[in-house]
């Protein structure tokens, strides 16, 4: 069994203007120790996702479908059992650590803040367990002491990442965990967080707008596009989803004489999911579509090795 | 076209001197794209700023065209219409109660260019927004990220400048938009002959556009030259720690730390501290914990300011 089950999820958010499908049936697993990257684009319903894991969505959002963790639906759950299950079994790291933290608590208090709440441990136990975790994110014990404010952009990140080992979970959920970090600090983050997930055995889902942040950290990925899946394969693989293609293009290989002053994008702009395009809904933007692609929607369909995409010339290509 | 010559600026910080810039020469020529690469907190814009008359260098001079840059109000003002800014983030560069047209005829007007309208449409379809007249009179609000940034630069070619200085121009915009963004770069070069100084910490993109890599480290550069040069056989420990991070590379080179503070710059080379060959123990390493750096100067050709790298030259 899977750690974690997400079976057609979907995520509607109920505006003044009307409804915006944000998550649209996504399935995807994650088994005991693995690591799953979700790369989107911004509106791609990727941080949604996230969100809708824990059940952390805001009221004006009807999540439907299943999100089994260890067994247990999480949408079905009672509160109670629901708090117990935040942080002890799945824990999420924010984007953006800047926010994340509490600016007039000290560091240590934050950290231990999760032990206590779910009475892990007593307050002098959990100093100790405090200054154990801040030392496995590479951070001094007298750490613990400081403000948010007297810690710079990388170290706030490992505070989070202590914060979300505090209980132990199973899964950690990473909502962009290096965004707006520096090359050099993002790299020693990176580094940090598969070293852990590694020795403490834990399953990452990480989410990320970037595509080489996640080829690096994650044994598989998920391509979404207007709130879909449209690909899954391993990391290593090369993408099948003309979307996923253009993607991976945009990251350039310093090295590569094919992008040497030949940047690469997608025309045109993700659509706007109060309107989506007909058939499949990248069609607008597909530099390979067919006539049927705008009225004929595809599922996703195996294409290769571990992999699967929802295009029609994959389709055609395997059969 | 537009040089920096032993330029150094300096701010006030809690009663310390931050040297931010500490002795730069750099040059961009006539239709040519350089990109300033480094972490934030380099410098990097800091030199930009300077480089457009907006901070007045500690030491040092800016010129353009051969002649020093005059900070009397007249000059300064016809020198900004030939060097225009692109700004990162265009949802915190544009107002948000300004219509598209507004935004892009405010220097015009500021600058009494005839023929308001033809001057914004060209800008406008130039920048890629086509036909015109259609983006006039909406708002940012009901623009895409992408067509927000080139709002932006539309803004900065309505007054036919020469040289461009972008500061991280496709940072905050989605990785399928961005492309498209750093050919429009390309395209203005080509057709406009337009030069520009790009301020960026992705090595990406310079491998994408630009003709020449500058990479600073703690307010000086460190390495510059050609970008092939540059970054397929990068010379300095810092160049080549930050390009073995990119996921092609196979052996990285995680330094620690994180970049140190301007008002506390480190005796003899300012990477020691950092350096990952100074901390495996090689024999000159006390050379760069003492003795200090010559600036290095204007070149086309590559170069590096490393103890390890001239003593290899030298043998």
């Amino acid at each position: 069994m899977s750690l974690l089950e997400l079976d057609d999820l979907s995520v509607t958010y109920r505006i003044a203007s009307g409804e915006v499908p944000a998550v649209r049936g996504v399935s995807l697993s994650l088994e005991a120790g693995e690591a799953l990257g979700v790369v989107g684009e911004s509106g791609s319903g990727k941080s949604t996702l996230a969100m809708a894991l824990l059940r952390l969505l805001p009221k004006d959002a009807r999540t439907s479908g299943r999100i089994m963790l260890g067994g247990e639906d999480i949408l079905q759950m009672k509160w109670g059992r629901l708090r117990a299950v935040r942080w002890a079994e799945a824990s999420i790291v924010f984007q953006g650590a800047q926010h994340g933290l509490n600016p007039v608590q000290r560091i240590g208090d934050q950290v231990a803040e999760p032990l206590l709440v779910h009475k892990i441990a007593t307050p002098e136990k959990a100093r100790s367990r405090v200054a154990s975790l801040l030392a496995q994110v590479g951070l001094p014990a007298w750490r613990a002491r400081s403000y948010p404010h007297e810690l710079s952009g990388g170290q706030r990140q490992r505070v989070m990442i202590a914060m979300a080992l505090a209980c132990e979970p199973q899964l950690i959920i990473a909502d962009e965990p290096t965004t707006a970090l520096d090359l050099m600090v993002q790299a020693q983050v990176l580094t940090l967080i598969k070293e852990l997930i590694a020795s403490h055995g834990i399953s990452l889902l990480m989410i990320s707008h970037d595509l080489s942040v996640l080829a690096d950290t994650c044994d598989r990925l998920a391509v979404m596009y207007a709130g879909r899946v449209v690909e899954t394969g391993p990391a290593g693989g090369s993408f099948q989803h003309p979307y996923s293609q253009a993607l991976a293009a945009a990251f350039p290989t310093v090295g590569d004489p094919a992008s040497r002053l030949a940047p690469r994008g997608l025309g045109g702009d993700p659509p706007d999911p109060q309107r989506l395009p007909s058939g499949c809904v990248f069609h607008p933007r597909c530099p390979v579509a067919l006539d049927t692609c705008s009225t004929v929607d595809v599922e996703l369909r195996p294409a290769g090795d571990r992999r699967t995409a929802a295009c029609v010339l994959v389709l055609e290509e395997s059969c | 076209m537009l040089t920096a010559t032993d330029l150094a600026v300096e701010f006030a910080s809690r009663g310390r001197r931050a040297r931010a810039v500490d002795g730069v020469n750099l040059s961009v020529g006539a239709g040519e794209i350089v990109a300033l690469v480094g972490e934030s907190g380099c410098g990097k814009t800091t030199l930009a700023r300077t480089l457009l008359g907006l901070e007045r260098p500690t030491s040092g001079t800016v010129s353009y065209d051969g002649s020093p840059l005059s900070y009397r109000g007249k000059a300064l003002q016809a020198y900004r219409r030939q060097v225009q800014l692109v700004l990162q983030d265009p949802m915190g560069s544009l107002n948000p109660r300004q219509t598209v047209y507004e935004a892009v005829a405010e220097g015009p007007r500021i600058h009494g260019l005839p023929d308001e309208e033809k001057v914004v449409a060209e800008a406008l379809s130039r920048a890629g927004l086509r036909p015109p007249e259609r983006f006039f009179l909406r708002y940012p609000h009901e623009l895409s990220g992408g067509q927000r940034q080139r709002v932006v630069i539309a803004g900065a070619l309505a007054l036919d400048p020469k040289v461009l200085i972008a500061d991280e121009p496709v940072a905050s915009l989605d990785a399928s938009v961005r492309g498209e963004i750093l050919a429009l770069l390309l395209r203005l070069r080509d057709d406009l002959g337009l030069s520009a100084l790009v301020v960026t910490h992705d090595l990406g993109l310079a491998w994408n556009i630009a003709d020449r890599v500058a990479v600073m480290y703690l307010g000086r550069i460190v390495e510059s030259g050609p970008t092939e040069e540059i970054l397929k056989n990068p010379q300095h420990p810092y160049t080549q720690a930050l390009l073995s991070v990119l996921p092609e590379s196979e052996e990285r080179i995680v330094l620690t730390g994180e970049p140190p503070d301007p008002t506390r710059i480190p005796t003899g080379c300012r990477f020691h501290p950092r350096c990952q060959i100074v901390a495996a123990g090689n024999p000159i390493a006390d050379k760069c914990r003492t003795d200090l750096l010559p600036v290095l100067p204007t070149t086309e050709g590559s170069q590096a300011a490393c103890h390890l790298v001239t003593q290899r030259q030298t043998r």
